[in-house]
């Protein structure tokens, strides 16, 4: 009887039912969509901190450019090219820590003991910047009354009112970021926001072998293959895979072990970041402080820390999404619950006689309450039906156009400078290369089990919820009342 | 059966105090048919719902087979309700959504009765009132007797005590009240119940062995040797009511 009576009574009032259930559709679309895209920015976020902290990295301990005595200026790389013959090629090659000042690798064991930290691998950023090129005497124009002449150089004599033309340099500057990565632990550090497209990683045993991962986008531009040669300082590398970063950027060009990475830049025993895992992922801020307190002058930056500096569309549309939207979406569904309490209350209001009848005949009030509760609920079922619906379907919609979000990152991100690096290392240059770095990400719109359940939860308390209008009305309805109400 | 002693009903409307009954002392039989009249808005729907337990007097009390209503708790009220007494209204006051055969059903969803069994009585008593071709119609596609017809199959299906009909034949025509008349007396002397009926209608008062009349509140019981409808001497009364 209940479910004849429940069903009958819906289909008798179906334009109110339908009202109802879109209402609770729109609200409970609204959750699903704004929760989904919610979780889409957060991933975009993570995928942001991931490309640049590297999978499982906690915390990056780094040591940052100290700035210039007062008037002296900052060091920069020097070329010091020779005299010769005109159209002589000249070149050089310098290979420098990039960003940071460096650390001694003593501290990577340093920060390995304190406590909460799991595990604490070095590297050491460096890029390579090499000039090509030569230099073209000019010609010296004899002015009146002397002979034509050849100038004997750039500084060559003339008399008054000779001209030079011609002549000057004619030079390619090419550079490249290398990451010299712990080659003894592969999953910890920038390296793992790359996928191994094309070849293999290192080996774990590689730390003094001359081998060298590219990255896909660089393998491309200088027509790279695995098998080939890449000549780092003059020495000569075998390329043995081809990585492909997961999102954004790459961390760097070129990939080396750690160790051939500090003896080509002299840098032997340094690193430039501590990449840190915590035991616990709850402990990290204790982690900062204990690495703060016992490694003397260095930066520790967590992924919260790095979460600060994200700014442009993406950190907007996350902000968005995370109030305007999500506030949005429960007073859409607060009013459609509303709005459904309230036409329930009425339709009771409109049904007294017949209630008042069932109550004579022996209904208990709690019978007549579940009857109305009931038709409430399923308004609600049907309209989380229909909101889940619409939901998934705007999720998947955003998914598919995949908006692109572009995410800012601060200056003060600490041990991520060197990323995309085309920063020239040594100078106040370098951090300036972090600065401002723009990295864009597709914005998808993921919808977890959780938040399914959530509509599902929200369909069924919004029911209820309705249905306890009309309830409490049915409630206190004496039938000699109702009996006596004139339709 | 039915025993009032001193049953008082005030209602505010507004700052006015309505006295719908006052002082009202009442004593009906077993089996008995009582009709109720006087003029409307002296109390008679008033005096019905207090025998009913649909409402409560303001003073008094009402035995129902010694037990006095007006001091059970809701939920035993609705009890006494749903085993005792069989209602019949002047508009009907059927389920519009449920079909015939599920109208009368509902009268029998607060006895626990398992579905099948509430299908088949439900048939049964629509057979008894002659509409055992229309289990399956919705009130909508009913005239007006038939609908009455279903209402009373609602309230004998559970086989009461007690039968109150409020103006059962006030919504029909003059060929429809007297079938409905009819098929009350009929059922009142076959089921050996006690029929207490509210109407309007002199025509009908006459027919019935006692008459209360109510003015101001304040009822006057007469006799009426000239009852055109008793119940034969041998016809047993009902089953006397549980205590509740």
């Amino acid at each position: 009887m209940f479910f004849t009576y429940l069903r009958r009574e819906l289909r008798r009032r179906r334009k109110a039912a339908f009202v109802v259930a879109s209402g609770l559709a729109l609200g409970i679309a609204l959750v699903i969509v704004v929760t989904s895209v919610s979780a889409g920015m957060k991933q975009a976020q993570g995928k942001v901190l991931e490309s640049l902290y590297g999978l499982g990295t906690d915390l990056t301990v780094t040591k940052a450019q100290e700035r210039p005595a007062e008037g002296a200026q900052p060091t920069r790389p020097r070329f010091e090219f020779r005299g010769g013959e005109d159209g002589e090629e000249q070149s050089g090659d310098r290979l420098m820590v990039q960003g940071f000042q460096t650390l001694a690798d003593s501290t990577v064991a340093t920060v390995a003991e304190q406590a909460g930290v799991d595990r604490a691998v070095g590297g050491l950023s460096l890029v390579n910047l090499k000039i090509n090129g030569e230099f073209r005497r000019g010609e010296i124009q004899r002015g009146e009354g002397q002979a034509q002449g050849r100038g004997s150089g750039p500084g060559g004599s003339g008399g008054p009112g000779d001209t030079v033309t011609g002549g000057g340099a004619s030079f390619d500057v090419d550079s490249f970021t290398l990451y010299g990565t712990d080659v003894t632990s592969p999953d910890l550090g920038p390296l793992t926001t790359s996928t191994i497209s094309r070849g293999r990683t290192f080996g774990t045993t590689e730390t003094d072998a001359k081998v060298v991962v590219v990255d896909s986008a660089y393998a491309q531009q200088q027509d790279l293959a695995v098998g080939g040669e890449l000549k780092v300082k003059g020495v000569a590398f075998e390329i043995v895979g081809i990585a492909t970063a997961d999102s954004g950027q790459p961390t760097a060009q070129v990939y080396l072990p750690l160790k051939q990475a500090q003896t080509l830049s002299g840098s032997a025993g340094k690193v430039t970041t501590v990449y840190v895992k915590a035991t616990d992922s709850t402990r990290i801020d204790a982690v900062k402080a204990a690495i703060q307190e016992n490694v003397a002058g260095t930066t520790v930056t967590t992924s919260a820390d790095l979460a600060r500096t994200v700014s442009g569309s993406l950190d907007t549309a996350a902000g968005l999404a995370s109030s305007v939207g999500r506030w949005l979406s429960y007073a859409v569904l607060l009013a459609a619950v509303l709005v459904a309490g309230l036409l329930t209350s009425s339709a009771v209001s409109r049904r007294v006689r017949e209630f008042g009848t069932l109550k004579a005949l022996g209904w208990k009030s709690g019978r007549v309450t579940r009857q109305v509760v009931g038709e409430a609920l399923v308004n609600g079922v049907i309209g989380g039906a229909l909101g889940i619906a619409v939901g998934l379907a705007g999720a998947y919609a955003v998914t598919a156009v995949s908006p692109t979000l572009t995410a800012e990152l601060g200056a003060a991100t600490g041990g991520f400078a060197g990323r995309g690096g085309m920063g020239f290392g040594g100078g106040p240059g370098a951090a300036r290369s972090a600065a401002g770095r723009s990295v864009d990400i597709a914005l998808t719109a993921p919808v977890s089990l959780a938040t399914v359940g959530l509509a599902v939860l929200l369909a069924l308390v919004g029911g209820l919820v309705a249905g306890a209008f009309g309830a409490w009305r049915a409630s206190r309805l004496r039938p000699a009342d109702a009996l006596r109400r004139v339709e | 059966m039915y025993e009032l002693t001193g049953v008082t009903k005030e209602y505010r409307r507004g700052q006015e105090r309505v006295d719908a009954l006052a002082g009202v002392d009442l004593r009906i039989a077993q089996g008995d048919r009582l009709v109720i009249q006087g003029p409307t808005g002296g109390g008679k729907s008033t005096l019905l719902q207090m025998l009913g337990g649909l409402d409560r007097p303001t003073a008094g009390s009402v035995l129902l087979d010694g037990t006095d209503l007006t001091r059970l708790s809701e939920g035993r009220l609705t009890a006494v309700r749903s085993r005792y007494i069989g209602f019949v209204f002047q508009s009907f006051n059927l389920i519009p959504t449920l079909t015939a055969q599920e109208n009368v059903e509902t009268a029998l969803v607060p006895l626990g009765a398992k579905a099948a069994e509430r299908r088949r009585r439900a048939a049964e008593a629509l057979e008894s009132v002659g509409l055992g071709e229309r289990l399956g119609h919705l009130p909508s596609e009913l005239s007006g007797g038939q609908q009455q017809r279903v209402a009373i199959a609602r309230a004998l299906v559970k086989r009461p005590q007690v039968l109150l009909a409020d103006e059962p034949t006030g919504n029909l025509d003059e060929s429809t009240r007297d079938e409905i008349v009819e098929l009350l007396e009929g059922l009142w002397r076959e089921h050996g119940l006690t029929f207490v009926m509210v109407t309007h209608d002199s025509a009908l008062a006459r027919r019935a062995p006692r008459v209360a009349t109510l003015r101001r509140g304040r009822v006057t019981v007469t006799e009426n040797p000239g009852a055109t409808v008793r119940r034969p001497a041998a016809q047993p009364a009902g089953e006397p009511a549980e205590k509740a």
